[in-house]
């Protein structure tokens, strides 16, 4: 189980969030509400007050490398270090069977990253976020770039994830897949999360 | 054997700078403005800086051999700042300028003395211009380093804090960016080593030629300083990278860009 405890930063918080394994949150709210403040605070990748646990150890109390490797943030922006897809993973083998279930031939793992179009560093950037130490997904507007039928898939492929015990918590912008998805909604507004139940 | 330079002579070689700035306005170059200030600094710091040398080494006094090199270690890290177009905020943009190269520099002067073993260690004679040109040197390095450092962590803000979010600990995460920083700040003494004598003769060694030192000593006191200058440069690029990256980022292995100033 993922808690969130008093997580407190700029005008965002204090917020305390509460999703077992394998369930799905979803937050949805306007642009400049804080939510990727949010989900930056559970991750700890920005100072903040209140703490986050996971099975009720305390993020605070083990080093932060190893949370993240825990709790892992996919920002909406990708980030990447190296030439080409491939070498951003450690499991080659386990990337080729991913691939495909993103709508990506197995051959994009030889693909050069600056010619990739948005759409598909979204979906390569997600995969990589799926290490076998990783609990729990921090989603950032997941499925922001793609066309119908690649959120399709990786809502598929999510949900493939929530079967198997991870914790998704996601910021979306899309009513119908926050429905689809998420056994908990939340609109982030004035800095408060409020339960919402469209 | 020493010849002394008339003011003549001196000012017929001003003529190519003022050619050059002539050319610049010419051109539109805009950098007629730069170069004759520049120029003008040239003149009036070395004269100054020869004149403060002469009465220094009429003195021999040690003491006044250590205040000088307090004075030009400030200025290093006051020019080393001024030449950052990031810097951190507060008292860390100094801190992180001068603190390197002030380390890298006394280190390499002391082995330096230690090795060439002057009559008086702290004789102003000796101790002076050679702190002068290591930390010239640790300087241009430091900045070059920390400068690449900042730009290229702004520039790779998302890959750095993709690595972050995946749990890569800082130091994992900001690899690329202080290896890219730490080469550029040792390119120019490589290139000052691999060069020397096939492309240019570095201007010391010149400079003992023209006062008229024999070739073969003045290279051997070329190459004992490159290799002063080689240590110096990279004492103070592996100490800038060290504590650019411990700056730029906190306990909790997260990136602090809120620390540099205008980022």
């Amino acid at each position: 189980m993922l808690q969130t405890l008093s997580l407190q930063r700029l005008h965002v918080g204090p917020i305390d969030l509460e999703a077992a394994a394998g369930t799905c949150v979803a937050i949805e709210g306007r642009s400049g509400s804080g939510k990727s403040v949010l989900l930056r605070m559970i991750a700890d990748l920005d100072p903040h007050a209140g703490d986050a646990a996971l099975d009720g150890e305390l993020c605070s109390r083990m080093p932060a490398p190893r949370w993240r490797q825990r709790v892992s943030y996919v920002a909406a922006a990708t980030g990447w270090w190296h030439d080409t897809v491939a070498p951003h993973f450690a499991d080659l083998e386990g990337l080729r069977v991913l691939l495909p279930r993103v709508g990506l031939p197995a051959e994009a793992a030889g693909w050069e990253v600056a010619r990739l179009s948005t759409g598909e560093r979204q979906r390569i950037a997600l995969l990589r976020a799926l290490t076998p130490a990783c609990r729990v997904l921090l989603l950032d507007e997941p499925t922001s770039g793609l066309d119908a039928e690649s959120t399709a898939q990786v809502e598929g492929l999510l949900h493939g994830e929530l079967a198997r015990g991870t914790i998704i918590v996601m910021v979306t912008h899309d009513p119908g897949q926050a429905g689809r998805l998420a056994s908990q909604r939340y609109l982030l507004a004035d800095g408060r999360l409020h339960e919402n139940m469209l | 054997m020493t010849q002394q330079l008339s003011t003549a002579q001196l000012a017929a070689t001003a003529l190519l700078v003022l050619l050059a700035a002539g050319l610049s306005l010419l051109l539109e170059l805009r950098i007629a403005r730069p170069l004759l200030v520049a120029a003008a600094r040239t003149v009036v710091q070395l004269l100054l800086v020869g004149m403060v040398l002469q009465s220094l080494f009429a003195q021999e006094a040690s003491w006044l051999t250590l205040l000088v090199m307090t004075l030009m270690l400030g200025a290093a890290a006051h020019e080393t700042q001024s030449r950052q177009q990031r810097r951190f905020a507060g008292a860390w943009s100094i801190a992180l300028a001068g603190l390197p190269v002030a380390m890298a520099s006394i280190l390499v002067t002391s082995v330096a003395l230690a090795t060439l073993q002057p009559a008086r260690l702290l004789s102003p004679l000796v101790a002076i211009p050679l702190f002068g040109i290591v930390l010239g040197n640790a300087m241009s390095a430091a900045s070059v380093t920390l400068n690449t450092f900042t730009t290229t962590l702004l520039r790779e803000r998302a890959s750095v804090e993709a690595r972050l979010a995946l749990g890569a600990t800082r130091h994992v995460a900001l690899g690329a960016v202080r290896r890219d920083a730490a080469r550029n700040g040792m390119i120019p003494i490589v290139n000052q080593m691999a060069a020397a004598g096939v492309i240019t003769l570095p201007g010391m060694m010149t400079g003992q030629i023209l006062a008229g030192m024999a070739p073969v000593d003045a290279a051997k006191y070329q190459i004992l300083v490159l290799f002063l200058l080689a240590g110096a440069s990279a004492l103070a690029v592996a100490a800038t990278t060290y504590a650019a990256a411990w700056r730029a980022t906190d306990a909790r292995h997260r990136l602090r860009l809120d620390r540099l100033r205008g980022a």
